[in-house]
């Protein structure tokens, strides 16, 4: 195949896939302001319906629409489903946007959102096999990790892209502006359905994969995908095996580099909106190239070891790094004698006392250092109550926030170790008549399912545990030991050149 | 290494139910009607236990098919695998 050809087979895939995820992470990262134009707080079926939203679409029907689309994909052909996918995901994105608030037509509002949420995970489910065999199946046998890798990069620039799109629509205007029915939040879902009616033109332009359409005009094509990828024991045990083997522990490594940290450096460590921003768009800035280099490199050293080792440093890692982004914006390890206690509103060198009746009063100041940033203050007293500090809006000073970055980037290399050459592995691990619908359910579950709980099982361990603020960590270290472990031991480190059959 | 595949299989085969009894136990002690934080919410228990039960049974077919030998030799063509 020429060099210009494979260019656009790969960007025509990459571009789509990419905006498939820009699209799926808007609503979670707009999910607060969602959640009061919609979903209510008082009314008991919104509540529910916002339940249903936010852990069905990402659970269930995933790896359902890894089941319909893989099915499509194998029958009629990869071009097509995948098309498919990107209209759904980019129509169903565009029309959140549209979709008046609880306020304006009462329950039809979250019932709607549902409905399109839904459609979003169904479109997820069966976009990324599509794309990655489509490309894997245009290219040459000892490309196949590199070429592949490309599709790897579109979840981490779809976060990117996601974040920055909303902290520059966020950063324009009040939040007031922003949060009201019709207000700002809505842009970034605007915004989609031009990246989609141009990816769909790139699109539409490709021709279907060679090996497909070699099946297919051969009459070779799989009758019934579904029944041949999990009824037959020879394929089915291949299932589990890059299920429990290799893609559950890259689910969790994938989800706490990326979404576990953002969260902890913005609810645990309490920093500012921006910084906890910017400290995630720098490191994927810096760690995106990664997930190409270590394609390449699994063309040259087989993919195996590199899947491994990224599991194996999680594994090692994780605690000392997230215990040190506690320690450093721990402001009782401050140094009293650098800090400086200003107004909120003026910015004099002072604090600022409310007193409410003779039961309540409300201290509020900032600190400021001259090399350690700066915080809010709040101390609360209350009668016959113990007084309260609250710290929020931690600013990291220079150095903090640059180191920051580059632990947060370590965080996102090993994401980048998994997840680079798990498209090429998936690929070489089933025949080509129900490789979409063979890799595409393992991938869902272990990044939809696997991943998706890593919050949930984080919360439900630091409530029950409560002495450890690290012990949420344990449920990615313990799901990446055990694949791992499982990893190591049953598979090989073969590359499968010939992936025609 | 195919006596270590065979019997770490009766782990895999263990841990399964193990997973399904621990998620029971966890939704019974956490579920909360008057709880606000999303382990006191029995819909998401019920998601999660729902998903995670044909995943743990996979679990336990794969310990069951390491048990039996069947990952000691993996596929070299898609052949082996269609036949």
């Amino acid at each position: 195949m020429k060099p210009t050809s494979i260019r656009s087979v790969i960007a025509a895939s990459s571009v789509g896939t990419m905006i498939e995820w820009y699209d799926f992470y808007i609503f979670g990262m707009l999910a607060k302001t969602i959640s009061t134009e919609f979903f209510p707080e008082g009314d008991p079926t919104a509540a529910l319906l916002s339940t249903l939203a936010i852990f069905a679409a990402g659970f269930i029907v995933r790896p359902f629409g890894a089941l319909v689309f893989g099915r499509l994909g194998d029958l009629i052909g990869r071009k097509y489903t995948f098309l498919l996918t990107l209209i759904l995901m980019g129509g169903s994105t565009f029309l959140i946007g549209l979709v008046p608030g609880y306020k304006s037509i009462g329950l039809a509002a979250p019932i709607l959102v549902l409905l399109l949420r839904l459609l979003q995970g169904l479109a997820l489910g069966g976009e990324y096999g599509g794309a990655a065999t489509y490309v894997a199946e245009h290219a040459p046998a000892g490309k196949r990790g590199f070429y592949t890798s490309w599709i790897q990069t579109t979840a981490t620039i779809g976060l990117f892209v996601a974040l920055g799109v909303i902290m520059l629509v966020k950063l324009n205007m009040s939040d007031a502006d922003f949060s009201s029915e019709w207000g700002g939040w809505r842009y970034p879902f605007w915004v989609s359905i031009l990246l989609v009616i141009i990816s769909i033109y790139i699109r539409l332009k490709m021709k279907e994969s060679p090996m497909f359409s070699k099946l297919k005009s051969e009459g070779k094509t799989s009758v019934n995908p579904l029944k041949e990828s999990f009824s037959h024991k020879a394929n089915f045990k291949m299932v589990l095996l890059a299920l429990f083997g290799a893609v559950m522990g890259q689910g969790v490594i994938w989800y706490t580099g990326q979404f576990y940290a953002q969260n902890f450096l913005e609810t645990k460590c309490n920093i500012e909106f921006e910084q906890s921003r910017t400290i995630m768009l720098w490191a994927i800035v810096f760690a995106t190239p990664f997930f190409v280099f270590w394609g390449w490199l699994s063309d040259k050293i087989g993919r195996k070891w590199i899947m491994m080792a990224g599991m194996l440093l999680g594994i090692l890692t994780y605690r000392p790094i997230f215990n040190t982004f506690l320690e450093t914006t721990n402001v009782k390890n401050r140094v009293a004698a650098d800090e400086w206690r200003y107004m909120a509103q003026s910015d004099t060198l002072a604090e600022e006392t409310k007193v409410y009746g003779d039961s309540l009063s409300i201290k509020s100041y900032i600190v400021k250092t001259s090399t350690r940033g700066s915080y809010h203050v709040t101390l609360t007293e209350k009668k016959g109550q113990a007084a309260k500090t609250e710290y929020k809006n931690i600013k990291l000073g220079t150095f903090d926030y640059w180191y920051f970055i580059g632990l947060v980037f370590i965080l996102i290399l090993y994401v980048t170790m998994v997840y680079g050459p798990i498209a090429a592995f998936l690929v070489e691990m089933f025949p080509t008549k129900i490789r979409y619908t063979s890799m595409s359910l393992p991938y869902h579950i272990g990044n939809g399912v696997f991943g998706g709980l890593v919050p949930f099982i984080g919360l439900l361990l630091t409530t029950t545990f409560t002495k450890d603020p690290l012990v949420g960590l344990w449920y990615p270290i313990g799901i990446a030991a055990l694949c791992f472990l499982i990893g190591t031991i049953y598979l090989r480190n073969k590359i499968d050149k010939k992936v025609t059959d | 290494m195919s006596a270590i595949k065979k019997y770490l299989g009766i782990i895999w085969l263990l841990i399964g139910p193990a997973v399904i009894f621990f998620l029971i136990y966890g939704a019974v002690l956490n579920i909360d009607p008057a709880g606000k934080k999303d382990i006191n919410n029995p819909i998401i228990w019920i998601i999660i236990i729902t998903i995670f039960t044909p995943i743990a049974i996979g679990l336990m077919i794969f310990g069951w098919y390491a048990f039996k030998g069947e990952y000691d030799h993996l596929p070299e063509s898609s052949k082996e695998i269609i036949d």
